[in-house]
């Protein structure tokens, strides 16, 4: 199987190929396609859809961005594969329950992934670690663009491609950007923001999507509709809102310094403590408290080099991951042993953290 | 009055006159006493005007009618149990039934994005060349030589479009 090779090479989101951010983790922007005159995957039968598979796969791996990617069967992953996957956000969890006749083509550095027959044909989706919409997006239109020489869309010129789902209609394009706002948090300002977001037209989420909690503070903040609007205005809408959320969690970071410092070095200064000496951590403690260690890099506290190994940890503290390591599937008792073992280790040589407030503020 | 209101579902004259404030939209609904009794607007917690709208905008209602998109065999029941159509040319067979919630769904109910121009050409071109094909055969079989020569000439200009002379 290739799924270990995958983790174990490095990648946009684990090792910071790209630019590593104080607030966006990463960025993301998904193109939902189908093929003209085919049955949507969850319509299409069993014969149509493996004949669906063959074609795109054939298309895309002819694509010199997805020479040399990897290219997955979902019915022939395993569930810890598939779990791994979808913590490393190459795949939904909708795919990852999907039945025979749908996969994933996985470009070499994970930066392009295209689920096949998830809700529609083809979910392309391009991924970019910190905040870089614009070039999420003129590397997908490109890829797009590429595909389309092999490939009939479906397309209405009044509703654009069409969808299996009608709320996805139009340009069926979806950006997202991953934001770390603890401070937002700290501050109970988030159900205030997340209201704000959803009157201008977009979806704030939890780390994994839909349904999923907000542990560690972090979020998925994404467009919700995809008609009546071209793919630039929806990045450019999308950017702006992003911008403002990174002021106020700024501006609230500045107020917790402002109000009551003690508290919060207390918060970070606990966090390493126990990254450093706890034997038992679910994976919901672990991500708050590199949360909170991330939180101190921003501030200063610790150095800017250590903000890709949280992100790094944030993935490899995850259930899937965590098991992949032992080759093996653990109960969830024996995972938080495991998972603070694990964070011992790391924790064990990493600087700690500096209490005075560096005089450039967060870098 | 001169031209009295008439009410939205059948041609009586309207005097029930709704205004309802959906999604930041303003939908007005003009009904006769009956109608207005029957849709239970003089119950306003068990009336949504959003649900009179779809249904008025249904004529004839294609789930009553019993439609089918011929493609694909997905009928409009289907759709309202998965909330996903069944493929591409459902859009054109009951795509009525989602007309009027594009607007509340999103920005605006036109596409004003990315076009598949390639793509788009090309199906047009393949569309082009077997109606052509049609021609030609259509022109043989009733002995029009001289159009079916200019036909062919045609179906191998689209072919080869940079070609100066057609290749024999």
């Amino acid at each position: 199987m290739t799924i270990a090779s995958l983790i174990d090479s490095p990648s946009e989101l684990t090792d910071g190929l790209g630019h590593k951010t104080a607030i966006v983790l990463m960025t993301r922007v998904r193109l939902a396609r189908n093929l003209a005159g085919q049955a949507f995957p969850g319509w299409a039968k069993a014969a149509q859809r493996e004949e669906i598979v063959a074609r795109c796969r054939d298309a895309l791996l002819g694509l010199s961005p997805l020479k040399r990617s990897l290219s997955l069967k979902v019915d022939e992953l395993s569930d810890l594969e598939k779990q791994i996957l979808v913590e490393r956000h190459l795949i939904s969890r909708e795919l990852s329950g999907a039945k025979a006749g749908a996969g994933v083509v996985i470009s070499k550095d994970q930066t392009v992934s295209v689920m096949i027959n998830e809700e529609d044909h083809l979910r392309l989706q391009v991924l970019r670690s910190g905040l870089q919409l614009k070039k999420a997006w003129s590397v997908i239109n490109e890829l797009d663009s590429a595909l389309e020489d092999r490939l009939d869309y479906a397309f209405s010129p009044a509703l654009g491609y069409l969808t299996a789902c009608p709320t996805n209609l139009g340009t069926a394009m979806r950006a997202s950007a991953m934001m770390h706002l603890p401070a937002l948090v700290i501050g109970n300002q988030m159900e205030k923001v997340v209201r704000a977001v959803n009157q201008l037209g977009l979806v704030v989420r939890g780390l994994f999507g839909e349904g999923s909690d907000a542990s560690g503070s972090i979020f998925q903040i994404s467009n919700q509709t995809t008609l009546g609007e071209s793919e630039e205005e929806i990045i450019k809408r999308l950017g702006n809102v992003l911008n403002s959320i990174v002021e106020h969690e700024l501006n609230a970071r500045q107020k917790l310094l402002e109000g009551d410092p003690g508290k919060l070095w207390d918060k970070i200064g606990r966090a390493y403590g126990i990254l450093q000496n706890s034997h038992l951590l679910s994976t919901s403690e672990a991500m708050n408290l590199l949360s909170l260690i991330r939180l101190g890099v921003d501030l200063g506290m610790f150095p800017a080099a250590h903000r890709c190994v949280i992100d790094r940890l944030l993935i490899e503290a995850q259930p899937g991951h965590l098991q992949h390591t032992q080759r093996g599937e653990l109960a969830s008792g024996q995972r938080d042993l495991l998972r603070a073992s694990r964070l011992r280790a790391e924790f064990a040589t990493f600087t700690p953290p500096s209490f005075l407030p560096s005089a450039d503020g967060p870098n | 009055m001169a031209n009295p209101l008439k009410c939205d579902l059948c041609a009586k004259p309207a005097t029930v006159h709704l205004t309802q404030i959906v999604n930041n939209k303003v939908h007005k609904v003009d009904l006769c006493e009956e109608c207005a009794q029957a849709k239970g607007v003089t119950d306003p917690s068990g009336f949504s005007l959003a649900d009179l709208l779809l249904k008025a905008s249904l004529n004839p209602d294609p789930v009553a009618t019993g439609a089918r998109c011929e493609q694909c065999g997905c009928t409009p029941a289907d759709f309202k149990k998965h909330g996903r159509f069944g493929c591409p040319a459902c859009y054109d067979v009951f795509g009525a039934l989602v007309t009027p919630m594009l607007d509340t769904m999103h920005k605006g109910s036109a596409h004003t994005g990315k076009v598949p121009q390639k793509a788009l050409a090309r199906r047009a071109r393949h569309e082009r060349l077997s109606r052509l094909e049609l021609d030609l055969t259509a022109a043989i079989k009733s002995e029009r030589y001289e159009d079916a020569a200019r036909t062919r000439d045609e179906i191998n200009q689209v072919k080869n479009p940079g070609a100066e002379e057609p290749p024999r």
